[in-house]
């Protein structure tokens, strides 16, 4: 123990202001949202209670089928999309390009740090078929095929929101990725070189093993910012058309501010909140039992 | 977590893997070929949507209707940034996310730098339980705090202002940033304190005149971080802003096509320009550093 550095008095000033901040905005809210679950009502008409109702409710309604099985489609399908194409990417930058991969690697990472509704309106009208073909349309027509109308249906508008979201993150993951395969020791390339592996044998039977642990941490990142998908779908689909684009962030936000129930809101975000750690659990016990086996 | 981190630093180190330089049989010249066109096509895909954004920001809405997607724009005018900025509201949405964003930052890089200096540097009972406090709220989805944060800004008041924003801001990002801190004061050697205590500065003292110092870079990546998440946020902005006046540049661009009743494409293009390019004079000054930064917060989740 330093009773040098050991002072109560300083202490408290140096990191009261941060816990009550953070406690009563952050904390305080989190129990408070627990509460809410067992009322129905919203803060202009006042709220009553109702018991288990709205987890009831929860199991029932189709409308948070619908939202849970988009959220989990989604969150699958972009998590496998950014992870993959980000390690593909930072393969390209290790063992293709090298040490002039700075340049590449810097411009592919940009789209990471536009505000995600201004990319949301690009691809709108990327995408767009009328008044008049967007790039994508007009690209296709070049070729010979008809225009498609990206928003008319919910499918088609599933991928372009795969795609745009893959566009906005791959550079991220990209970089990522590249920082754990860069620590790699170049012996052990080398050896495994020797001993005959080349191309994708080496990444194989190398490389990937030996950048599992972040590769996790790029899977446990993504599947969490990917089940709490909020803005990029709203910008480019507004969760339609209809409601086949409506993951539950949408849904839960329709529910509280829209229909003014704050109960059955609260009753979506914690349903969201326990997605979200019980996937991330999972995923790191899962990593952990395959690295002891190995 | 510490892997995350580490990790995030090699990434601005120069890569280790040096090639040999000697001449090249034809042969893998060829080889090569492949992977060129690869990165060629990625390029094309990256940076061909901005490029055609801008163009599109100079045509004029009969262009837009008549001419093929790909025409470059018959003259360089600014009109459609002019009626974006004056038309589309741009001027006020722009003050409102500075004056939100910018605030908020300083007082969260202010207390989070001091938390993270007590959790790191300071001996005290029950600093474990607090670092743990702080890193649950890593985890937390704004999602779950919203309505109770709503109904209090409600019955206090404040909605109608954009204190909500402000506070809410500073209060999500302080978690990350206590944690972010408290790794980088690991890194300085507790003797430059206590020599510090010692000399008599106190320990507070010592914080302002010897630690913050210390980690500057460590706030300014921080801060940049943070900047981005703040600034490109919608749901905190979407649900605490509940009249035009208070919109921020995301919920402005939002409802920009609702501005002028049917779309008017030069203006919409225009104001996306405005939000993409703003950033990339950012991104070009600090790009080692954002892509540091935003890798090593990626314990955010």
């Amino acid at each position: 123990m330093n009773p040098l550095l050991g002072d109560r008095r300083s202490t408290m000033i140096l990191v009261g202001p941060a816990l009550l901040v953070y406690s009563l905005v952050m904390l305080v809210p989190v129990v408070w949202s627990l509460g809410y679950t067992f009322f129905e009502g919203n803060a202009i008409v006042g709220f009553s209670f109702v018991g288990l109702q709205n987890f009831g409710d929860l199991l029932g309604d189709t409308k948070v089928h619908d939202a849970l099985w988009f959220t989990l489609k989604y969150a699958l399908v972009i998590t496998i999309g950014q992870v993959a194409i980000g390690y593909l990417l930072s393969l390209l930058y290790v063992f293709v390009l090298r040490r002039s991969s700075s340049i590449v690697r810097t411009l592919v990472f940009f789209p990471v740090v536009l505000p995600t509704v201004a990319v949301g309106l690009l691809f709108q009208q990327l995408f767009a078929i009328a008044p008049q073909n967007g790039l994508v349309n007009s690209f296709l027509n070049v070729f010979g095929a008809e225009s498609v109308d990206w928003f008319g249906d919910g499918a088609s508008a599933f991928l372009v929101i795969a795609i745009m979201d893959i566009w906005r993150s791959m550079g991220f993951y990209g970089v990522l990725l590249y920082a754990g395969l860069v620590d790699i020791p170049e012996e052990v390339l080398e050896s495994a070189r020797m001993d005959g592996a080349t191309g994708w044998k080496l990444v194989r039977s190398i490389v990937v093993p030996l950048s599992a642990p972040v590769l996790v941490s790029a899977l446990i990142f993504s599947i969490n910012g990917t089940l709490k998908v909020f803005d990029s779908v709203l910008a480019l689909t507004n969760g339609g058309p209809g409601t086949s684009t409506s993951p539950l962030t949408i849904l839960m936000f329709q529910t509280s501010f829209t229909n003014g129930q704050y109960g059955y809101g609260s009753s979506i975000a914690l349903l969201l909140t326990m997605i979200c750690l019980v996937v991330t659990v999972f995923i790191f016990r899962a990593s952990r039992r395959d690295l002891t086996k190995g | 977590m510490s892997s995350i981190t580490s990790a995030a630093e090699a990434a601005t180190r120069p890569s280790p893997h040096r090639p040999v330089r000697r001449r090249r049989p034809l042969r893998t010249v060829l080889a090569r070929i492949p992977a060129l066109a690869a990165v060629g096509l990625l390029l094309i895909v990256v940076v061909g949507p901005l490029v055609w954004l801008l163009l599109g920001s100079f045509k004029t809405q009969r262009e837009f209707l008549e001419q093929p997607v790909w025409a470059l724009p018959q003259q360089w005018s600014f009109d459609n940034y002019v009626q974006a900025w004056t038309t589309g509201n741009f001027a006020q949405y722009l003050g409102n996310s500075a004056l939100t964003v910018l605030p908020a930052l300083f007082l969260m890089l202010l207390l989070g730098s001091m938390a993270g200096f007590a959790l790191e540097v300071l001996v005290w009972k029950g600093r474990g339980t607090v670092l743990l406090l702080f890193l649950a709220g890593i985890m937390v989805p704004t999602q779950l705090i919203l309505l109770p944060l709503f109904t209090v800004y409600f019955q206090t008041g404040l909605t109608g202002s954009l204190w909500p924003l402000f506070i809410t801001y500073t209060a999500t990002g302080l978690p990350l940033t206590v944690f972010l801190m408290a790794t980088y004061f690991r890194a300085v050697p507790r003797e430059v304190f206590e020599a510090a205590t010692l000399d008599g500065a106190g320990i507070v003292r010592s914080f302002f005149l010897v630690g913050l110092p210390m980690v500057r870079n460590a706030l300014l990546t921080v801060g940049l971080v943070q900047f981005f998440f703040f600034w490109n946020d919608l749901l905190i902005a979407l649900t605490f802003t509940n009249s035009t006046d208070l919109r921020t540049l995301q919920v402005g661009l939002l409802n920009f096509t609702g501005q002028f009743g049917s779309i008017e494409y030069g203006p919409l293009f225009a104001a996306i320009c405005l939000n993409v390019f703003g950033m990339l004079v950012i991104y070009l000054l600090l790009n080692q550093r954002v892509q540091k930064g935003l890798t090593a917060g990626s314990v955010k989740g």
